[in-house]
């Protein structure tokens, strides 16, 4: 993918964080995206909730797939690790780079082509081994790089650009990742950063695999009149289901919760707090936001928010009963039997 | 069904056992024998309590499984071979068949050389139509002594199979107290078991002791051949290999032949990989959801640093091309184990083949190469697995490990395994914190050193190490690129940096013959046959020097090798002589030198092939 440099200018009054860094030390390059892709907008509320967690730029993986969405690793976090692998291919890649070394913190970014298509297998494996990382999946309903066609999570009748109206039923990642079991599923808009950053930020504290999907825009093909994943159709439609107030570790809560407020804590020990919109709405019953996802799908709402979080499932190193130490930092010793063990062994082959 | 018209028992027109002997040729240690059985009825224990007995009297011994690809109530044989001057090749000439499947009676009575013998179950008399004057059947009423002796209905079943290995015992002289050793070892802890296994032995020896001329002229006696060997399978030993490189990850889908490589990597990885205080893993292994996934898995953790690996075989190695080529390109250390099986397609996913050169060398779209080792027996699956990590992390490269489902499953006699303590991890070029911190700025892909591998970085160890790994074009420093000089620059590197890969991958092995002319070249599990061929023929007038490729890239010594002999037989098992077409892309030799000899039928190689295609060659080329 293409990349520009930015220029290295820092005004003297940029906030910095506990690790004294500032939001511009967690950018990337300049983006080479269309102008006004819902794509830059998610890449600067990723930036700004790795910069808000104070997580150390190189102490991330960064990953993708292939796809407009998977070039934006290159815009954030330019002193982490990046990977841009094969089409639909991100979530192996992240799981056995997770297995050699899961101290690091893992993000994937990816498209609706990539994730609901091509990667569909993979999506759900990863989600099913419930592999830490906080998986982003950028949603605009077509295939940008190859100039619009229907992606599999096109709404059916959304017109594309050049006419034609889509008759399949498309494949709703929220209602898909919630069928699987996992534990930690949300749904964004790009165009409503308040929203997003803390949910990313949940996301990327939450022990196990955390599936966003953000309704991003494609301005080029897809933003036009008719179109369902387009600017004004997902603003119309944007319905919010539960308000997210995401209180890292060390923050003390002062607020008393409001009235019908639930939070729930995660693993290390930070508190997700859920603001309801819609009264009836509990983020924690996965039947319940299954049922309410797809009532709201039905009415032509494009349901936003944390929508489901369990905390406290094992992951893929607690169910491979793996030891704590990454197996990238253990000594050859401590892996390699020798010569005295290999002795003993053929003793049983003869 | 071949005997819906079978007489009942102790009716058959056939009197098998009091049929005249005629003077067979006192053969000791030299001689093969098979057993033709139901698959899922415990005949792979008894034949393996035949393999190990064999083994444990000195005597070098080769054993092959033909087996179905199904878990009950096919066909499947065991074949073994006892060669006193230690030829372990299959031979396909049986001079016993032990006949326990009615449903394969026909073939298995027809597969007797002459002068043989056929053991069979007469507690049912055989069909008088497969009656035949040149061989001997033997009667053993197997099925019947089991019914009279045993209680439990899966007994009677099961200890069959012993029975047979206690008749084969009295006729071929194995040593009794060797058996019922092996027994007390593997059943001592189940006394009811290794009862009804001792009186299985004894009924099958009394027996055969009683009825039949014991022993046969073909017949065994100990030697002292085995002292420094073990037997053992290649997937055990590749997954030793994996264990003692200090692999931490590895990540596969089921398949057949390569399915028992993972499963003996977690067992030694229970015994020797689990942390003594917290009873946690020190390794991680993923099964995938496909091939695809393996090879990602394999390649992710490479990336982060690890020892991965992934077993397939070939259907997986399709399965796995477009994430060779990223691996190939973005430069990521692997370790895949083809242990290959006959394709296409499916294939025949139970018998052995090498018909995934082609696939392996050049794996995955756009201009590609691969490092490929190619053990011939499970003792350089042991060393080429260490090996072949070892590469994949200098090279930063995927790196193929091509054993076969012969090399694989089946039970060799190998030399004994040594491990040097001294032994450490090439890790390749890897800066670190310190280097890292040193420099002003890291590029990836530089070539400092001027051999084609540029210096790597692993993530997260410090700020400035970090880059883009990516598929998609790049220059010298990791940057994206669309321009074609840049491009070029960086696929002409890894073409050098393959070209040094030939001077690692381990050598072909020359042996010379006096007198030689012509050459005969193979590579991997054809090595056993073709060694045996190469004696024959020599000991017919006809001297091969014989050279056995080992790895991919071919180093200088195969061309020199091929330039050195106006011709060379090519022995290998596919049927598109996929060895041939590489050494003829690789080194240049003018096709007509190389004359293929090609065995794709499924089963491992014999002697009397290559020697016949030889001599028909020879035949040819001077008629």
């Amino acid at each position: 993918m293409t990349s520009i440099a930015k220029p290295q200018i820092r005004h003297p009054g940029l906030q910095t964080n506990a690790l004294g860094l500032t939001r511009r030390d967690y950018e990337g390059s300049m983006s080479t995206l269309c102008a006004g892709c819902g794509h830059d907008s998610v890449t600067a509320a990723i930036v700004q909730a790795f910069w808000e967690l104070d997580i150390p730029p190189h102490r991330v993986a960064k990953l993708s797939g292939i796809g407009c969405s998977s070039k934006t690793p290159t815009y954030f976090l330019g002193q982490a690790h990046g990977f841009n692998s094969v089409h639909g291919r991100m979530p192996s890649i992240v799981s056995g780079a997770n297995a050699a070394n899961r101290d690091l913190v893992y993000i994937g970014v990816s498209g609706d082509g990539d994730s609901l298509s091509i990667g569909l297998g993979q999506l759900c494996h990863a989600i099913r081994r419930n592999v830490q990382m906080l998986y982003v999946l950028e949603n605009n309903g077509v295939y940008g790089l190859t100039k619009g066609q229907f992606s599999a999570s096109a709404d059916v009748g959304s017109r594309a650009k050049r006419g034609e109206v889509n008759a399949q039923r498309p494949i709703d990642p929220v209602l898909l990742a919630l069928t699987l079991g996992a534990t930690f599923v949300a749904r964004g808009f790009s165009g409503d950063k308040a929203q997003l950053v803390p949910i990313l930020k949940a996301g990327l504290v939450h022990r196990g695999f955390a599936l966003v999907d953000v309704v991003s825009p494609c301005v080029t093909f897809n933003d036009h009149e008719g179109s369902t994943k387009s600017y004004r159709s997902t603003r119309e439609r944007h319905h919010e289901l539960a308000s997210v107030d995401f209180v890292p570790l060390r923050h003390e809560i002062t607020a008393p919760p409001s009235e019908g407020a639930t939070t729930v804590r995660m693993h290390d020990g930070s508190v997700v707090r859920f603001r309801k919109v819609d009264a009836d709405y509990d983020p924690t019953d996965p039947d319940a936001a299954y049922a309410h996802v797809r009532a709201s799908l039905e009415r032509g709402e494009v349901a936003t928010g944390l929508l489901y979080v369990e905390s406290g499932l094992p992951e893929m190193h607690d169910l491979a009963n793996t030891v704590e130490k990454p197996l990238v930092d253990l000594s050859f010793e401590q892996l390699c039997p020798g010569s005295a063990a290999l002795e003993e062994l053929q003793r049983d082959w003869r | 069904m071949l005997h819906t018209d079978l007489a009942p028992a102790g009716a058959g027109a056939v009197s098998p056992e009091l049929a005249p002997l005629t003077a067979v040729p006192l053969r000791v240690n030299d001689f093969a024998f098979k057993m033709g059985t139901v698959n899922g009825t415990g005949s792979a224990s008894a034949n393996s309590l035949l393999m190990q007995a064999l083994f444990r009297m000195g005597i070098p011994v080769c054993g092959k499984n033909v087996f179905p690809s199904n878990i009950q109530g096919l066909p499947t044989w065991y074949e073994i071979r006892v060669s006193r001057e230690g030829y372990l090749a299959r031979t396909p000439h049986f001079d016993l068949v032990v006949a326990l499947n009615p449903a394969t009676y026909a073939r298995d009575v027809a597969e007797v050389e002459p002068g043989g013998y056929l053991l069979y179950d007469s507690s049912w008399p055989l069909d008088p139509a497969l009656h035949r004057d040149d061989i001997r059947f033997l009667g053993v009423p197997m099925g019947q002594m089991c019914v009279e002796r045993f209680e439990r209905p899966r007994d009677r079943v099961l200890m069959k199979n012993i029975v047979y290995v206690g008749a084969l015992a009295a006729l071929l002289d194995i040593d009794t107290e060797v058996i019922r050793q092996i027994q007390e070892e593997r059943f001592g802890h189940k006394p009811r078991l290794l009862d009804a296994n001792f009186l299985a032995i004894q009924l099958g020896v009394d027996f055969a002791r009683a009825h039949f001329p014991c022993p046969l002229p073909i017949r065994v006696q100990a030697m002292d051949a085995n002292r420094d060997h073990v037997l053992l399978d290649g997937n055990t030993a590749a997954a030793l290999g994996c264990l003692y490189a200090g692999a931490t990850v590895g990540a596969w889908y089921p398949i057949t032949p390569a399915t028992s490589l993972m499963d003996a990597f977690a067992g030694f990885c229970q015994r020797f990989r689990v942390d003594p205080e917290t009873g946690r893993n020190r390794y991680a292994i993923l099964q995938a959801e496909d091939e695809l996934a393996a090879a990602g898995m394999a390649i992710g953790a490479g990336w982060m640093g690890a020892r991965a690996f992934t077993n397939t075989a070939g259907p997986g190695i399709s399965l796995m091309s477009e994430f060779l080529g990223l691996a190939y390109y973005a430069e990521i250390p692997a370790v895949i184990f083809d242990i290959q099986r006959c394709g296409p397609s499916t294939g025949m996913p139970t018998r052995t083949q090498q018909a995934d050169l082609l696939s392996i060398a050049y794996a995955s779209h756009g201009d590609t190469k691969h490092i490929a080792l190619f053990p011939a027996n499970p003792e350089e699956c042991f060393h080429f697995a260490v090996r072949a990590f070892d590469l994949a992390e200098r090279f930063q490269t995927p790196v193929f490990v091509a054993s076969d489902l012969d090399i694989g499953m089946n039970d060799w006699l190998c030399r004994r395994l040594e491990w040097d303590d001294a032994y450490r991890p090439d890790r390749g070029k890897v800066l670190g914190a310190e280097q890292l911190e040193r420099l002003e700025k890291f590029h990836r892909y530089l070539d400092l050193d001027g051999d084609g591998i540029a210096a790597r970085t692993l993530p997260g160890t410090h700020p400035k190490g970090a880059f883009f790994t990516r598929g998609s074009g790049h220059n010298k420093f990791g940057g994206y690129t669309e321009s074609s000089a840049e491009y070029a620059e960086v696929m002409e590197r890894l073409a050098r940096k393959l070209e040094g890969a030939a001077l690692a991958v381990p050598a072909a092995l020359a042996e010379r013959a006096e007198g030689a002319e012509l050459g005969i070249v193979t590579l991997g599990g054809c090595d056993a046959a073709v060694r045996e061929a190469v004696d024959r023929l020599r000991a017919t007038g006809i001297p091969l020097d014989y050279l056995r490729v080992r790895g991919f890239p071919f180093g200088p010594e195969v061309r020199a090798f091929l330039e050195a002999h106006p011709r060379c037989f090519v022995v290998e098992q596919n049927r598109d002589a996929q060895l041939r077409s590489l050494l003829v892309l690789e080194t240049g030799i003018c096709p007509e030198r190389l004359l293929s000899i090609l065995d794709f039928g499924g089963l491992p190689l014999s002697a009397e092939r290559v020697v016949r295609d030889v001599q028909n060659h020879l035949a040819g080329a001077s008629a």
